[in-house]
Order: structure tokens, then sequence, then C-alpha cells
């Protein structure tokens, strides 16, 4: 029965696959690139083989494309998820749909989410439609091992092609949550990487006899081998962290890998060391409201985190760690809403409309390394592009149309549908099932 | 909402006595004394209130945009209100001798938010094991745990509440592991040195009960009753039978007298429940086990007051209404369990489309922070799939609904002259994502001002700690 109605839903959604790329001219639009700035008015939006090919006021439409008015509206890049496990979890507490943590297996920094992420996962679906185009996706850490895993950068879009780049960074916890997984302490956490350091290097010089001790191991041969690119520098190593001291111990790993390319995730504190983590040039996908002191490591939780690292220099777009990150990305639009908010508050400090809007587009993107790619209209950027009712941070405004990588997007998920069934509650003629 | 259950617990009063009378008559001749009365056999508020309002300037709030919390509004109107409590409600008002005037321009005016599901103070911040008071799970059925007795009054959560959110009233449940997870709490989101200085005065207890995956994972687990769904409600059935049999020697004793009957704890619970005195708040996501508990009740005598999560309560919003049971709900939280899977975003517009009650609810100490903006996503939601509230009707989701499923609407939730006058001035639309509380006052005193530091909550917890007094 349940198979039936799964092979019913999957043939339905091929019927509805979206067109391929092809040229699109937004016209008459209210542009925002995503860089920081403002909104123009009056602006046309030229996406050409899935690019961006320009952006803003007095931008000439190419011949023979297919032009849609925007009639004013907001046009935006997509929202670029900064921290996310959507994908990879259909229903958290359904063991065999979620794929974020492996308890059981002996590996650790190898596991990788790239085969893991299910285009057809209903999360996909119902943050597309909220104008959600990309995401980072990282895997969650178990007992025993402080990293996580390899993680990806996915696109949302309604295709069987969800991950625009696998093994994307390695993703380790600290503090709290990586003192607990490797034994214990802090001291314990710290042990570990400087341990795996050791044996990466040992894999480096010689792959061949690097000695592979199995289970017993504190990093298999997979696993030193896919922290080579971390400790070289060529994937960034995304860290967990969240007090103040903890975030100078993660900066200080530099001295030892001064190859490393750290990203913070989280870092509640972080405002109390901003000056340390600009000056270390180290980007953070930061908890936008998180003003609790949920743990001993968020004493100094507050909602102008984001507003004073800014300040200091700091590059940093909102990460949604431990924040329903499986399945509410979507919510990072009033996320940075409330940031611009912060700016009535006195003694509190927001973002401004523009740094708060790049916040959730452009900023974590570049804080990935990836900004030249996602997460802005500038050109040659991928064509994730969002067509809005009203301003985007605004509560109560829509996607109206949704394109990744030019390729328009269906307006859909269960949720519309369930909708749609029930908005009159009551039975018709025959039971709802009959009623799709 | 508290009136049926009174008419109904007495119905059933009534009932009782008729079904033994002779019986009844006999033992009574016999024993040929009374008892000391219904409802005296034994303390009913052993934890009073000591709540007391802190003093406040009489205020008068001009030119400000008001929503009543009852679905009125006005333009450019005025509230007065003092001693506590709200004097008048109009277009204008003058100021008379040593009323402080605010002016309201451009600024909105509503009765402070009401959180009929919170874990404050039972589960606070920080989320450690020691402070971790919510659950009581040794056993699924504990009617005779009252959260009051785990609240930390000193959880920053509150101030966090006030500051942020424009929360003056909140209820704090146990939490769901539990069939009957024991009684609720109602208190003023006002810090105090006690949990009996922040009770709110007057308010009934509420009983928390739970379906669905929640008891039957945990006890199920444990290798015991219920495991299963069908075991939830064996378990909830055979728990009501004890208590219509408690309850029925409880009535005699008090009415007739003779020789009391034993106390047990639990059962004084569930006997409030059938008298009336305390209202079921119950946890349940899913249409068919709403139905399958509204039989329930009809079955024991007892009346669910609202469903709290309630995901699923758009598919039987028209049962709800027949029922006069309120559904109190999330915006947007969906598929983080399977019962949750079938969230839709316009499960409140549907509600109210249909005439249930319905209201917004927390279940966060994050999302308490923005109940306003909560309402704001529903109402949004409604309207674009057809559905258009104003502004004004959708507040109620956050004021005297809510106050009415807690049975304290006659003393709060809506700016009505004589009701506590918990009111927030918001710096703009509080429909708006760009809006914060101004200031918030609860029982006429100001207790958050957003220019005044000093009216900046900081508990025992965070002082001394980093970032004391910081904006939050």
């Amino acid at each position: 029965m349940i198979r039936n109605l799964l092979l019913s839903a999957s043939a339905m959604l091929a019927i509805a696959a979206p067109a391929a790329a092809q040229t699109v001219v937004i016209t008459n639009a209210k542009v925002v690139i995503g860089d920081g700035a403002g909104p123009v008015e009056g602006g046309t939006v030229v996406i050409r083989d899935g690019r961006v090919v320009a952006a803003g006021a007095g931008v000439a439409a190419p011949a023979g494309a297919r032009v849609i008015d925007a009639g004013g509206r907001w046009v935006t890049p997509g929202i670029f998820a900064g921290f996310t496990r959507m994908g990879i979890v259909e229903v958290d507490a359904v063991e065999g749909t979620n794929d974020t943590a492996a308890g059981s297996s002996p590996f650790n920094a190898a596991l990788d989410v790239a085969p893991a992420v299910n285009p057809k996962s209903s999360p996909l679906a119902i943050n597309r439609l909220e104008g959600v185009t990309r995401a980072v996706v990282a895997p969650d850490n178990s007992r025993g091992s402080i990293f996580a895993g390899q993680g990806a950068v996915i696109d949302l879009g309604a295709d069987m092609d969800p991950v625009a780049k696998p093994r994307a960074f390695q993703f380790m916890e600290y503090g709290e949550a990586g003192a607990r997984a490797a034994g214990g302490s802090r001291a314990a956490a710290y042990a570990m990487f400087r341990n795996a350091l050791f044996e990466v290097r040992d894999y480096i010089r010689s792959p061949a006899s690097f000695a592979d001790r199995g289970k017993d191991a504190l990093l298999t041969r997979a696993d030193a081998e896919a922290l080579v690119p971390v400790v070289q520098g060529r994937v960034p190593l995304l860290v967990h962290v969240e007090r103040g001291s903890d975030i100078l111990t993660v900066l200080a790993l530099k001295k030892e890998v001064p190859a490393l390319k750290l990203v913070l995730v989280g870092a509640t504190e972080g405002w109390t060391v901003a000056r340390d983590i600009a000056a270390a040039g180290v980007p953070v996908l930061a908890s936008a409201l998180a003003d609790l002191p949920e743990s001993f490591e968020q004493l100094a939780a507050t909602q102008s985190n984001i507003g004073r690292m800014k300040a200091a220099g700091v590059l940093v777009g909102i990460g949604t760690i431990n924040q329903d990150e499986a399945r509410q990305a979507r919510w990072e639009k009033q996320y940075a809403g409330n940031l611009v908010a912060l700016g009535k508050l006195p003694g509190a400090s927001g973002l401004s409309w523009g740094e708060a809007f790049a916040a959730i587009t452009s900023r974590p993107a570049e804080a990935m390394g990836m900004g030249a790619e996602f997460g802005s209209l500038k050109p040659g950027r991928h064509g994730d592009v969002v067509i809005w009712d009203g301003d985007p941070l605004e509560i109560g405004s829509s996607a109206v149309n949704v394109f990744i990588d030019g390729v328009e997007q269906p307006m859909t998920s269960r949720q519309t549908r369930l909708r749609d069934r029930y908005w009159e509650p009551k039975e018709g003629a025959l039971p709802k099932a009959y009623q799709h | 909402m508290f009136r049926p259950i009174l008419v109904l617990g007495t119905a059933l009063a009534l009932a009782s006595c008729a079904g033994d009378g002779n019986h009844a008559q006999s033992a009574s001749s016999e024993a040929g004394s009374t008892g000391p009365g219904r409802g005296k056999g034994y303390a009913h508020d052993p934890f009073p209130s000591t709540y007391r309002a802190y003093p406040g300037a009489p205020t008068l709030v001009t030119n400000v945009t008001i929503f009543d919390g009852e679905g009125g509004r006005i333009d450019n109107g005025s509230v007065l209100f003092r001693d506590g409590k709200i004097v008048e409600i109009a277009q204008t008002i003058e100021a008379g001798a040593g009323v402080t005037v605010i002016d309201g321009r451009g600024k909105y005016l509503t009765p402070g938010v009401i959180d009929i599901h919170s874990h404050l103070g039972d589960y606070p911040s920080p989320g450690v094991e020691a402070l971790s008071d919510g659950n009581e799970i040794t056993s699924p059925v504990t009617p005779e745990v009252w959260a009051e007795h785990s609240v930390w009054p000193q959880d920053p959560g509150f101030g966090r509440a006030l500051a942020n959110g424009g929360v003056t009233t909140l209820q704090i449940l146990p939490g769901s592991a539990n069939l009957f997870g024991g009684r609720s709490v109602t208190v003023k989101n006002v810090y105090a040195r006690t949990m009996q200085g922040m009770k709110f005065p007057g308010a009934p207890y509420g009983l928390k009960m739970a379906c669905g995956e929640n008891p039957k994972r945990v006890y199920g687990g444990k290798g015991r009753a219920p495991s299963t769904r069908m075991g939830n409600i064996a378990v909830d059935r055979a728990t009501w039978a004890k208590a219509v049999e408690y309850k029925r020697r409880w009535d005699k004793y008090e009415d007739k007298g003779g020789e009391p009957p034993a106390r047990d704890l639990a059962m004084d619970t569930l006997r409030g429940v059938l008298d009336g005195e305390i209202l079921v708040q119950n946890h349940c996501y899913r249409a068919d086990e709403m139905a399958v508990v509204l039989d329930m009740a009809k079955e024991f005598g007892y009346k669910v007051t609202a469903f709290h999560h309630a995901v699923e309560a758009y598919k039987i919003a028209d049962l709800l209404k027949a029922n006069n049971t309120c559904a109190a709900v999330w915006a947007d939280w969906y598929g983080f369990k399977m019962e949750a899977y079938d969230a839709v975003p316009e499960n409140l517009a549907i509600l109210e489309k249909e005439g249930a009650c319905a209201m917004i609810h927390s279940d966060d100490q994050n999302g308490i922070q923005r109940l306003n903006q909560e309402v704001a996503k529903a109402r949004a939601s409604g309207r674009k799939a057809g559905f258009d509230i104003s502004e004004a009707q959708a507040w109620r989701w956050l004021a005297i609904n809510p106050a009415k499923a807690l049975g304290i609407a006659d003393k709060t939730g809506s700016l009505k002259p004589g009701k506590m006058a918990d009111v927030v001035l918001w710096n703009g639309n509080p429909f708006s994502v760009y809006t914060r509380p101004q200031m918030v006052w609860v029982d006429g005193a100001l207790l958050y001002d957003a220019n005044n530091p000093k009216l900046r909550p900081v508990s025992d917890f965070e002082l001394g700690q980093p970032g004391e007094g910081d904006v939050k």
C-alpha cells in the first residue's frame, strides 16, 4: 500500500518535472544583487544557460528570450542557507530516513553526505517554494569522534541531481559537543584534533604504507584520506564552537596548520572576541537570534552578535545549527528581518536591510569560498533567482517564481496538497482519499 | 470556556448522587452526620499565589493603533490604565491630573501576549540535566506531580519572553512523556524569588495529558505499558475509571460525612478535572487521535479544554468546533516526528475559517520571543490561500483565545475596562518582522522599557556572567 502510494507520487512528480534552462529576462524589477546593497527599482535580470548574465538598472534584454514582466516586484538571488541538514532527513525521529549521523560506523571524517542527499525529501520542496535555492548540508558527529564527515553544497531544484558540490567541507565539533564526543573534556577534543593531524601527515608522507588499524584506530585510512585536503587548505574545515575562549582556541589551530581554512559555525559568543576573528580572517556562519544561555558556552548570547561581529569586520552569514536545520532554512528570511529590527532598538547592533539580505545569500556563499558561484546576481553566478510579491524579509511575503540554475521550479509541496485537500475539512461525496 | 465545564461537572455529580441515592441516604442516616461540604475534604490550594502587582503610574497612551485582543481595532486611539487595571479604551481620552501620557504615534498597543504552552522554568536555560525537571518519566500516569514544583524562577527565558516577546502571562506545563503528565501552572511573567510569587492569582490548574508517540515510545522503551496507541488509550481509560470511583467516594464523604476515603494525590487531580475545576490541556498531533480522545472524555464526563500542537487540527476543525475544544498550534513546525508529518501552515487559518477556537503557542524558549511573528505567519498563510482575517482578529490568537483556554479571560487577555493592565506598546506594527516591544506593563507596572537599561530584567543566573544586562 505504502509502496504503491510512493510509486504513484513519484510518477506524478516526474510529469511535473521542470523545463530545461532557457534564456530568461526579468524586467521591471526591484532588483537586489545580494552583495549588501539595497534594492534598485526598474532593474532587469538576464539568465542564460543557467547563469546570471547581468542584473541591475540599464541592462539590455537579449532578443529571443522568455521575458517576464515583474511588475515592480522584488527580484533577488535565492536564499543560500548557510548551515543545514536538509536533504538528508525526511523525519528526524524516523531512523531510516535520518542520515545525519552514524553512531555505529567505524568511519568519521570519511563519511560523505553527498550520496545520501535525497532530492525528493519533502523539506526541499517546502523550502524551495519559499525561495531557498541552495544549502550547505553538514553531517552530524557521533560519540567517538569530533569529526562528523564531509558536507556538500546542494541546490533545491526539482530534479535528481541535487549535489552542486560534494565534499565541499569537513565538519567538526568543538566545545561541549566536541568534548562529549572525544571522551569527556575539551582537552580530549583538542588531543583528538592533534592526533588526527599527526595521522594525516603520516598519510600524506606515504599513503601506501599508512597502517590502517581498522576499528581500533581513531582514524581509519579513509578518514585520514578525507582530511588531507583539509590539512592542505583545499577544503574548508567548519567548526561548531560557541564560547568566546573556545573560539580563540580554534583560531589558534591555524598556528599549527597554517593552510587550514577555518569557518566557525554557531559562534554565539563571537562578539566577545570579534576583533580576533576578524584579524584571523575567519568567516562565521552564525546563529542569528540565539539570545539565551542555553548552555554554559553560550552565556553571553545576544541577538546583537551578528551585528557586532559585522561591525568588527568579520565576514558573517546566517547558519542554523541546532535550529531545526533539517527543514526550516526558510526561517532565515525571518531571522534576517529580525536583525534589521534591531536597528530600532537602543543599544542593539543589527544589520542594514541590504546586509541582512546578504547574510542569507552572498555572505554564507563567500564564507564557504563559493561567492563566485552562488549567492548573488553578479554576472556568472548560478541562475538562482526569486521573484517575490513583497519585501522578502517581511513576514507574509511569498516567492512567486523560483529559478534554480535558470530552471523555473514547481511551486507545490506535500503541504500545499494537504491544504487543498482539507481547505473544506468535511468529507464530500467521496472520502478525502479520492480528492486529489 | 470554564462555565460549560462546571455545568458538566455538576451534572455528573448529580447523576452519581441519583444513581446511589437510596444507598447514600441510608448510609447517611446510619452515620447520622454531614460531611465537611463539597470541595472541603482537603486543601485545593496548598501553594497559594503570593504575587502582588508592582506599583505603576496612571498611564495614558494616545494616538496609537490599538488591537483590543478580542478582535477590535481603534486607529489613533487611546488607552488609560490606573492602579493595575484598564480604565478606558476609546478614540480620545482626557488626561487627568498626575497621568503619564505617552504619545503612541506610529506605534501599536495590544494586550500582553499569552503563551498557553511553555516549559520555561521546568526546562530552563541553561538546559543542563540538573535543571531539567519537566517530565516525571518514572510512570506513564503521574497526575500527582505539579509543574509548579519544578519551576525555577531564575530562568533567563522569562526575561527574554517579556522584553523581546511582550509575553505577560504563560502556562507552564509538564512535558509530554506521560499520558497524564501532571498539573500545569499559570504565571504572570514577572520575576520573583519564588514560584508562588509568580503564580497567576485565581487561575485554574491545568492537567497535562498526552497522546501518541511520546508516551508509547518512552514506556514501551522501558518494556512496560503503553507501547502502542491502543495501549495509551487503555491506560487512560483505566485511570479515568479509577478517578470516577475516587470522585464518587470523596463526593459522598464531603456531602454525607463518615470515614474519609484514603487520599490519593494523583486522583485528587483527576477528581478536579471531573469537577471542572482543572482544565485538560492535551498534547495531541493527529486528527484521528484527537477524535478518540474526545469520545473518551465523553465516556468519563470530562472536557478537553484544548489540544496542544494539534498539527492535524485542520482536518477536524468541524469536530473541534462541535465539541467546543480549542486547538493551540505552531505556525509552521512540521516533520520532526512522524505525527508532525502532515502539518500545514494554514492550520490556524482553517480552524478560524471553520469557526473553531484556535490560538498560537510556542512550546519553545525561542519561539515565545516572537509569537507575534508566528501569528503574522499564520495569518499570511491563510490570506494567501484565500481566507482573509484582519490583524485585529488574528491578535485574538495570542490574547483572548488563550486567556479563555486558561480560564482567566475575566481577568486578562484583552484591553477591557476592569481587566489587568497587561499591555504592550510596540514600536511599529507587530505583524511586521521589523517591530519590537517598546514598553511592557504587567498589572499596570512598567517592567520593560527599550529605552531604559535599568528596566531590563537580569535573572540571578545571569548576574556576574558575560553579557549581564546586555540587550538580548
